[in-house]
């Protein structure tokens, strides 16, 4: 499996998304609206960040170059990172957070359930684990679309607007390019376009109790998984990096 | 958010013990206040159950009545199963 490159990419993809997204959600600490969501929210960023540990670990030992998932994680330049753009999006208001959130959890929770029955067994473990975390990530965000959408005026164009402001980034989760032909040809990936019915599907259920509007557009923003990404992703990789940057194998 | 309402939360930490007050939170509504006491209080592996109930539903012992209310068994030391051997093989009385 040395030097296999389609599979170094495809878990740098994976392991990415979770840790570009739990850098995003650990920026709440200290923050949250109150304390017991500002904890919640925080157990949600380390979850995705052990996964984000399993899947780049992997990585770095399927590239076989002697990088580990620190170097991964705090040596790579933005080009390099292969994350949906979606995960890099500012939090905003907790709405915002919350929306990213929900849109995210909901394919995370099918693509894992895809990903469990991958022939390569590593992979198949790391989502088996990962997928019961998860499971409680899409509870607590669908619940909190829900309240928002069908809280007070105010939460209620809040949250719609921040739903309709995403929804761009939303379409790139579904695309298959050839790397992920490849890995669902091979038997290790998963199929991706396969899940937007599914994923509408509970979008759509918790739209409709949340009584706000799916966003109709069509048009949707895509690069992030082939390294073209927003120029908030620069941002974000400055804070998350800069110890190691400046002080190159820090380690306490 | 400061309108939320207080919960008290108990947790069971293993099969066969009784649930024990471990604190407090605040939340909207019951659903709620149990997947904040699951995250507030159950980070560290600490349970196998959760009750949560409204701190405004629990009525309790006034501090003022401590005498009246406890004085009385102080001085009933036969109450205390300690007048008689316990066999070996009773457990955990």
């Amino acid at each position: 499996m040395h030097g296999d490159k389609a599979l170094f990419e495809y878990l740098l993809r994976l392991g990415d998304n979770c840790l570009i997204l739990s850098q995003r959600l650990s920026e709440w600490c200290g923050h949250g609206p109150v304390v017991e969501e500002d904890i919640a929210v925080t157990n949600v960023a380390l979850d995705l960040l052990g996964q984000a540990r399993f899947w780049l670990s992997y990585a770095g030992e399927i590239e076989g170059r002697g990088r580990d998932e620190d170097q991964l994680a705090f040596l790579r330049e933005a080009g390099e990172f292969r994350n949906a753009l979606l995960v890099e999006q500012p939090n905003g208001h907790y709405g915002d957070t919350m929306a990213r959130q929900f849109y995210f959890d909901a394919w995370h929770h099918l693509a894992l359930q895809k990903l469990r029955d991958s022939k390569d067994p590593r992979i198949a473990e790391i989502a088996g684990k990962a997928l019961k975390e998860v499971t409680y990530h899409l509870e607590r965000s669908t619940d909190w679309i829900i309240r928002l959408g069908d809280g007070t005026e105010e939460s209620h164009l809040r949250i719609q607007s921040a739903l309709d402001d995403l929804w761009v980034y939303t379409g790139e989760l579904f695309e298959m390019d050839t790397l992920d032909e490849e890995m669902l040809e091979r038997g290790i990936g998963a199929d991706f376009a396969a899940l937007r019915r599914p994923w509408l599907q509970h979008v759509e259920k918790t739209f409709s109790e949340a009584t706000v509007n799916v966003p109709r557009g069509e048009w949707m923003q895509r690069g992030g998984k082939r390294g073209l990404h927003t120029e908030k992703l620069g941002y974000l990789l400055a804070e998350m990096q800069f110890l190691q940057r400046a002080y190159p194998g820090a380690q306490w | 958010m400061s309108d939320w309402p207080l919960w008290e939360v108990f947790i069971r930490s293993q099969h066969g013990l009784a649930h024990k007050h471990v604190g407090s939170l605040h939340a909207p509504d019951a659903e709620m206040a149990m997947k904040n006491a699951r995250d507030v209080y159950t980070r560290r592996n600490e349970g196998v159950s959760i009750w949560v109930v409204r701190s405004s539903d629990i009525t309790a012992s006034s501090p003022g009545e401590k005498e009246p209310l406890f004085e009385p068994a102080n001085s009933k030391v036969y109450r205390h199963p300690t007048f008689y051997e316990l066999p070996e093989e009773v457990k955990n009385l």
